[in-house]
C-alpha cells in the first residue's frame, strides 16, 4: 500500500510487465490489490498488498470487555460470522474454564454447521463466477438466502449475528426453527444435486480448474495454509476431528479430502469438490444434532461479568476458512491486555505467489478464487 | 507429548548462541503506562548464560532466549521426536517498560502435538527470523513488526504488511498515540457520530 510501491521499479527486468489488479476487481473478493510481475501472459511473482479495509480490531478489543468484543469479531469474517463468535466464545471460555450446558453446544453445532453450509454456498459460486459461469452464483446466493433467513429468524440479524456469547448464546431456539430447518434440509438435498450437474462435471468447469493451481501438501502446511484450501491437497486436517472441541466427537462425519479424481491432487478443483463433500457432512451434523438436541437453560452458564484470572490462552477452532485462533492475555480485569486473532484467509493467500508462479493470468483468478479469502479478516 | 517433555529433549541438545551483544538502550525515558495494562513480568530480567531454555509453569509454554531461538526452531521442526511442522500463529506482545514478547503456537501434523514457545526480549533486539523454517512466519513477522515494532534479523521480506508503508509508529504498543495528521489531513479525533 502506498504511492512507493508504484514507484519502486528497481527489480524490474527489461521483459517484464507490472499489471495492477485491484483494489476495486471483481476477482478480488473485496479490497484487495495484486501486484502482479507477468512475462508476457505468464506470472512470475505475485505481491498481494492488502490494509484497505485495517481498522486495528486488535487495537480496540484493549479498550473493550470481553462481553463487548464479539460485535467486533462478527465483522472480522462477516461471511461465517457465527463462526468467529463460536471461536472467541471458546478461547473466553478456555480462559474462564467453565462448563457449559448441553442444549447451548448443541444449539452452537447447528448454528456453526448451517453457517458453513451458507459460507461455502457463497465460496462455490463466486469461484464458479471467477471461472466464467454466472448461473451457479445466482443458485448459490438464493439458496444462501434461506440459511440467512433461518438465522434472522433465530436471531433477527441476517449476516452480523452477536449471537454467540462467553458462557452461551443470546437466545434459545424455538421448535418452529427446528421444523424449518429441517425443511431446509431436506430441500437442500435435492438441490445438491443439481449443483453436482451445473458444475462438478461440466467440461469447461474442469478445463479451467483441474491441474490449475496445484498446491502440495507439504508446501500446504509450511505456508500455514488451513481449511478446505489445505484438505484439497489431501490432509486430514481438520481441528473438528484432530482436536475435537464443543461436541463435535458426538457425531459421525467424515473430513473429506482431495483425491485428485479430475486432474491432480491439490488443484482448484479438488479445493472445489472438498467444499462440496463438506455441506454434505455438514447437513449430516445438523440432523444428527436435531434428532438428539436436550432441553435445558441456555443462559445457565453465562457468566454475570466475565473477568478472567491471569494467563493466556491460544484456542483454534476450523471456521469455513480454516483455522481461527485467539490467543489472549489476561491480566484478571475485565479487558483483555492483548487479543490476537490468527486469521486463517491471512495464511492462505500468503501461498499465492508460490502457486501462482507459471501459471497465466487468468489462472491467477482461478486459484484466488479457490481459495476463499474475506478480505475483513484479512485485514482486521 | 507435554511441553516438559519437549523441554527435556531440547535440553539435551547444546545450541551454542552468538556473542549477544548488549542491547542499548535509549535514554529517552517513556511515558509512564498505566499499570493495569501491563503483563506482568514472570522472568527475571536478566537471562543467565545456562537459563537459555526455561519452562513457565503458569502458560505451560518454553521460554527461550532469542540469542538461540534460530536453532531451536530448527530442531524443533527438524528433530523426528518433535517434528513441529505447522507453525500456528506468532503473537506479540507489550510487556510495559520497553519490553516486548513474542508467542509462537506450534503444532506437529504427524505426531498431534502442540506446544506454545515464549520469547521475551528488550524492544531494541533483534529476534532471528524463522523464515526460513517455516514460510508462514513470513507474513506473521511482518504483522508483527507492522503492529507492535519487533525488530526481525534475516527476514527476506522485511516491511509493512497492513498499515501504510508511510505509517508512523506501531499501534499495539501501549505507549502509541494516534497522530494528529497523516499526510497533511488531520485525523477526526471527534467520535460523537457513532458514540
Amino acid at each position: 500500500m502506498g504511492i512507493d510501491n508504484l514507484q519502486d521499479n528497481s527489480s524490474i527486468k527489461a521483459d517484464e510487465m507490472v499489471l495492477n489488479m485491484g483494489p476495486q476487481h471483481p476477482s478480488t473478493h473485496g479490497v484487495l490489490r495484486l501486484k502482479i510481475h507477468t512475462d508476457g501472459e505468464i506470472v512470475s511473482k505475485i505481491d498481494p498488498i492488502m490494509g484497505y479495509l485495517h481498522r486495528c480490531f486488535e487495537k480496540h478489543c484493549e479498550n473493550l470487555s470481553y462481553e463487548q468484543v464479539v460485535p467486533f469479531v462478527d465483522r472480522c469474517d462477516y461471511l461465517a460470522s457465527m463462526h468467529m463468535d463460536h471461536a472467541y466464545s471458546l478461547a473466553v471460555e478456555k480462559l474462564l474454564d467453565i462448563e457449559l450446558p448441553e442444549r447451548v453446544e448443541y444449539i452452537r453445532v447447528i448454528i456453526a454447521e448451517l453457517q458453513r453450509i451458507a459460507s461455502h454456498l457463497v465460496a462455490i459460486g463466486t469461484f464458479g463466477l471467477d471461472v466464467g459461469a454466472i448461473t451457479p452464483f445466482t443458485w448459490t446466493i438464493s439458496d444462501r438466502e434461506r440459511v440467512i433467513d433461518l438465522f434472522e429468524a433465530l436471531c433477527g440479524a441476517r449476516l452480523l449475528y452477536n449471537y454467540i456469547w462467553p458462557g452461551g448464546v443470546s437466545h434459545d431456539l424455538s421448535p418452529k426453527f427446528i421444523d424449518r430447518t429441517i425443511e431446509f434440509l431436506d430441500y437442500f438435498d435435492k438441490k445438491y444435486d443439481e449443483y453436482n450437474e451445473l458444475l462438478t462435471g461440466n467440461p469447461i468447469f474442469i478445463e479451467r480448474t483441474a491441474d490449475v493451481g496445484i498446491i502440495p501438501a507439504d508446501v500446504g502446511v509450511d505456508y500455514g495454509v488451513t481449511g478446505p484450501s489445505l484438505r484439497g491437497s489431501g490432509v486430514d486436517y481438520d481441528l473438528r476431528k484432530t482436536d475435537p472441541y464443543s461436541i463435535y466427537e458426538k457425531f459421525e462425519f467424515e473430513v473429506p479430502v482431495g483425491k485428485g479424481e479430475m486432474g491432480t491432487v491439490g488443484d482448484c478443483w479438488d479445493r472445489y469438490w472438498v467444499r462440496m463433500l463438506e455441506m454434505k457432512e455438514s447437513m449430516k451434523i445438523v440432523r444428527q444434532a436435531i434428532a438428539s438436541i436436550p432441553d435445558g437453560d441456555v443462559h445457565a452458564a453465562m457468566p454475570k461479568r466475565i473477568r478472567p484470572k491471569k494467563g493466556s490462552v491460544y484456542s483454534r477452532y476450523e471456521s469455513a476458512r480454516g483455522d481461527v485462533g485467539f490467543y489472549i492475555i489476561s491480566n484478571g480485569k475485565n479487558v483483555p491486555v492483548r487479543l490476537k486473532m490468527r486469521s486463517p484467509a491471512f495464511c492462505n493467500l500468503s501461498i499465492l505467489s508460490e502457486v501462482a508462479e507459471g501459471w497465466m493470468i487468468s489462472d491467477v483468478c482461478t486459484i484466488l478464487g479457490s481459495l476463499d479469502i474475506v478480505l475483513g479478516e484479512i485485514d482486521r | 507429548m507435554q511441553p516438559d517433555d519437549i523441554l527435556k529433549i531440547l535440553q539435551q541438545i547444546e545450541f551454542s548462541a552468538p556473542e549477544v551483544k548488549d542491547p542499548t538502550l535509549e535514554g529517552s525515558t517513556e511515558e509512564a503506562v498505566a499499570e493495569g495494562d501491563i503483563v506482568e513480568e514472570s522472568v527475571s530480567d536478566k537471562v543467565e548464560e545456562s537459563d537459555r531454555l526455561l519452562f513457565d509453569e503458569d502458560s505451560q509454554s518454553i521460554m527461550v532466549d532469542y540469542s538461540i531461538w534460530l536453532d531451536v526452531a530448527k530442531e524443533l521442526k527438524g528433530n523426528k521426536d518433535l517434528n513441529f511442522d505447522y507453525l500456528m500463529c506468532i503473537a506479540s506482545y507489550d510487556l510495559g517498560s520497553d519490553r516486548l514478547g513474542l508467542a509462537y503456537n506450534l503444532y506437529s501434523n504427524h505426531l498431534k502435538h502442540s506446544l506454545e514457545v515464549k520469547i521475551e526480549f528488550e524492544s531494541s533486539v533483534e529476534v532471528p527470523s524463522v523464515a526460513s523454517v517455516w514460510r508462514t512466519a513470513d507474513w506473521h513477522e511482518r504483522e508483527a513488526y507492522d503492529m507492535m515494532g519487533t525488530l526481525f534479523s534475516g527476514h527476506p521480506d522485511m516491511r509493512r504488511i497492513l498499515l501504510a508503508s508511510d505509517w508512523e509508529g506501531h499501534p499495539l504498543r501501549k505507549d502509541y498515540k494516534e497522530p494528529d495528521y497523516y499526510r497533511g489531513v488531520p485525523v477526526p479525533k471527534d467520535k460523537t457520530a457513532w458514540e
